[in-house]
């Protein structure tokens, strides 16, 4: 005990130390812009940054649970700085993109961008798909100044971390009104039960806006069932459904559940038509849910039938690139985000954070292939949606929502 | 890294130090020590980050060391333990975050909030392992495992269904008060602590029960007592790592606490050598960087970073790889039971009494 005092006596002192340096950290992100910090750091690390590039710095999950939307992300990015050095670059430079793995792990993708940020040193940061992930990164690139753009998070805190993040996607909220839009309008539904993946925000959140702008519209949800991301087993939630009698069920889930998802409720004899988000959007659902998917339908940001030129010419280029693989909507906005990136890059006067910031803010009615972008005053994209029907392996473009 | 290194100097100088300030001498050492490394990393994020994530590892992992290598328990809900402080510190911190102590300036006043924070986080943790421990410890073997692994999930799931820890997204917004010096500071704490209970009559009551759980109690050690209380300060310091983690990790979610995160501390000791504090700060250290180290060397590979692109997503891998080929060529782990004094070249003074 008597050895207690004089350590308590030591961490204040130590406390005392360290908060002299907490003023610091804030009045450096306040004051002058973050591109100029990090020079002082130490040189280790990574090479380029020469005078003739411009570093971009992306964090996908390229490993992990949600592979293939890190993958479908980078390439979409990769297709979109190619296109621009082939055009020249920005102002006489080439541009170039890092992208750090982050194992579909947040912490992991704060890590990242941490990296990108005072290693690296890139003057804008792309990514990521998860909302989780997006949001640990924006608070770093926030306190660092350094403009991020998030493709696909679609969580509304995410751009609510500071003016310096933006994304080029809807939000939740829509994306539930336009599937409870879809049920109640062109499916004529009354009855819709829900399945909602308790493990992550993104099921949660468009749970919730479905279930409400449904019953609004004088639809009923007969009930709530929960899962978690990695259940293998749905049987019993399913049995639960199926005693409710609904028209429809509504799984805004990931892929790789829903496809299983849907051969049980087959098997338990449920022929009602599954309806999600932009969740299900891969290859890999078709694979799992084989037939048992078919005749479902879910809410996306692009749909590859569109027959706008701009489309046809994207798909196009990105088949040619990728072993004749088809974009995917993540595939489709990491495009549009980093063609915005590069839009601000040659409108902005400069590459520092404010300047970019401002640039990317400024963004009206940008032709991006999946649907024009127009950011508002709190920085997310205002655009419509489009709703997928699943049928022989493919997903066939139904209708428009807008909002 | 800079707390092992100063353990062992003062063990080497204890034989001249006064009594009295013996107890003191390690803070008294340590604390200028941390201070000019704050200093020092004030203008590099990155590297305080890293610095952060290895400081961690360094807690959970010498702390766990207590129960499974120098106790010889098979604890692997590590990760469970650091949750329950990663969240309890976390909801505190939010909850004063417009608190301040009128008699402190700001800065100061957060950080000792901080300390409150990691400190109510730890003692939770602490009361959940003396409920996970006290009836799983009377039993032997693989039981502790199963329930260990079992509070893990429930906590866990608990974390993602309520709606004040943020449910699946996670809780975000918490105030970023930990430094350098903070993390190092419960690192230097989590290794004297370690230390002092390895060379005392309670550490030899509990390397008696690794060697021989019944030959222990035939010798009258209290053995489900020790076990107990070596579970209650290991789920304490797993608790203020998870503290910790919160207060610099923009976002805590339940994913960062899985049963993968518990193996990887699991695999932390035991690389390192069970029983050996030393190998589980080494080990600790090693495995913390590698993935990152790995991906220093990658882009330094690909000059446009082509390459380095394409490779980075074989590093983990890469990762497995090594630890696999380190375990089969050193199945006792770095350090065995030895501790750094204890391979210390023989010129250097050495302490008189032996340990373990």
């Amino acid at each position: 005990m008597r050895r207690l005092a004089p350590m308590l006596l030591a961490a204040l002192a130590v406390l005392a130390a360290a908060c002299e340096k907490k003023t610091q950290p804030t009045g450096e992100a306040g004051g002058q812009p973050a591109a100029q910090a990090p020079a002082t750091a130490q040189g280790g690390g990574t090479p380029p940054a020469g005078d003739d590039v411009i570093v971009l710095g992306e964090v996908g999950a390229l490993t992990g649970g949600q592979a293939t939307f890190g993958i479908s992300s980078r390439n979409g990015i990769a297709l979109a700085l190619k296109e621009a050095n082939a055009a020249g670059g920005v102002k006489g430079k080439k541009l170039v993109v890092r992208v750090y793995d982050d194992q579909s792990k947040p912490e992991e993708a704060a890590q990242a961008v941490t990296r990108l940020i005072t290693q690296d040193k890139v003057v804008l940061i792309l990514g990521e798909v998860a909302s989780s992930s997006s949001l640990a990164m924006a608070e770093k690139a926030q306190a660092a100044g350094v403009p991020m753009i998030t493709p696909s998070s679609t969580n509304p805190s995410v751009t609510e971390k500071g003016d310096n993040i933006f994304r080029v996607c809807f939000i939740d909220p829509f994306q539930g009104f336009v599937m409870a839009k879809f049920a109640r309008e062109n499916l004529k539904l009354n009855k819709v039960a829900v399945l909602q993946d308790n493990k992550s925000a993104y099921s949660i959140g468009l749970t919730e806006v479905f279930r409400q702008k449904f019953a609004e519209m004088g639809g009923k949800i007969t009930v709530t069932e929960s899962y978690s991301q990695g259940d293998t087993d749905y049987r019993a939630q399913l049995t639960a459904i199926k005693k409710t009698q609904p028209e429809g069920i509504y799984v805004p889930g990931y892929y790789s559940e829903v496809g299983v998802i849907a051969r049980q409720a087959r098997e338990l004899g449920l022929k009602v038509p599954l309806m999600g988000g932009d969740g299900w959007d891969s290859e890999k659902l078709f694979e799992l849910g084989g037939s048992a998917i078919d005749g479902s339908y879910f809410s996306n940001h692009y749909s590859p039938d569109n027959p706008d030129p701009r489309v046809t010419k994207f798909i196009a280029d990105y088949k040619a690139d990728y072993n004749g693989a088809v974009p995917d909507a993540l595939a489709a906005l990491a495009y549009d985000a980093a063609r915005v990136a590069i839009e601000a890059l040659k409108n902005a006067p400069d590459t520092s954070g404010p300047a970019l910031r401002a640039a990317i803010a400024k963004t009206k009615d940008f032709p991006g292939v999946a649907g024009n972008i127009t950011l508002d005053e709190k920085r997310n994209a205002v655009k419509s949606a489009v709703v997928l029907k699943v049928a022989d392996g493919k997903s066939t473009y139904v209708t428009t929502i807008s909002p | 890294m800079a707390a092992p290194g100063v353990t062992t100097l003062t063990d080497v100088d204890t034989g001249r130090v006064p009594p009295a300030l013996r107890g003191l001498l390690p803070v008294l050492i340590a604390v200028p020590v941390l201070a000019l490394a704050e200093v020092l990393l004030g203008s590099s994020p990155f590297a305080t980050y890293l610095l952060s994530v290895v400081g961690v590892n360094i807690i959970l992992a010498v702390s766990l060391n207590i129960v499974n290598g120098m106790t010889g328990q098979f604890s692997i809900g590590h990760a469970g333990f650091m949750a329950v402080g990663a969240y309890i510190a976390g909801v505190t911190s939010l909850e004063l975050k417009e608190v301040a102590l009128s008699f402190l300036p700001v800065a100061a006043s957060d950080q000792v909030l901080f300390t409150v924070a990691l400190l109510a986080g730890g003692t939770c943790a602490a009361l959940c392992g003396f409920l996970v421990g006290l009836p799983s410890l009377r039993l032997r073997g693989d039981y502790l495992a199963i329930v260990t692994l079992g509070f893990g999930e429930i906590i866990r799931v608990v974390v993602q269904n309520t709606e004040a820890f943020g449910r699946a997204l996670g809780l975000s917004g918490i105030p970023q008060y930990s430094s350098v010096a903070m993390v190092y500071f419960w690192v230097f704490l989590v290794v004297l602590v370690a230390r002092r209970i390895a060379g005392s009559s309670h550490g030899r009551s509990l390397w008696a029960i690794r060697e021989d759980e019944v030959a222990a109690e035939a010798m009258g050690v209290d053995t489900t007592g020790y076990k107990v209380r070596a579970f209650v300060i290991s789920s304490f310091f797993a608790g203020i790592a998870g503290g910790l983690f919160a207060h610099f990790v923009p976002i805590i979610n339940p994913g960062s606490f899985t049963f993968v995160k518990s193996m990887e501390v699991v695999v932390m000791v035991v690389l390192g050598g069970l029983g050996s504090s030393t190998g589980a700060i080494v080990a600790a250290i090693f495995l913390t960087l590698l993935p990152e180290g790995l991906r220093s060397l990658f882009g330094a590979l690909g000059a446009e970073g082509s390459l380095a692109q394409k490779v980075d997503q074989i590093r983990m891998p890469v990762y497995g790889l090594l630890l696999v080929v380190l375990m089969l060529a050193r199945p006792q782990g770095l350090f065995g039971t030895k501790e750094l004094w204890d391979v210390l070249p023989r010129w250097l003074p050495r302490k008189k009494k032996g340990l373990s």
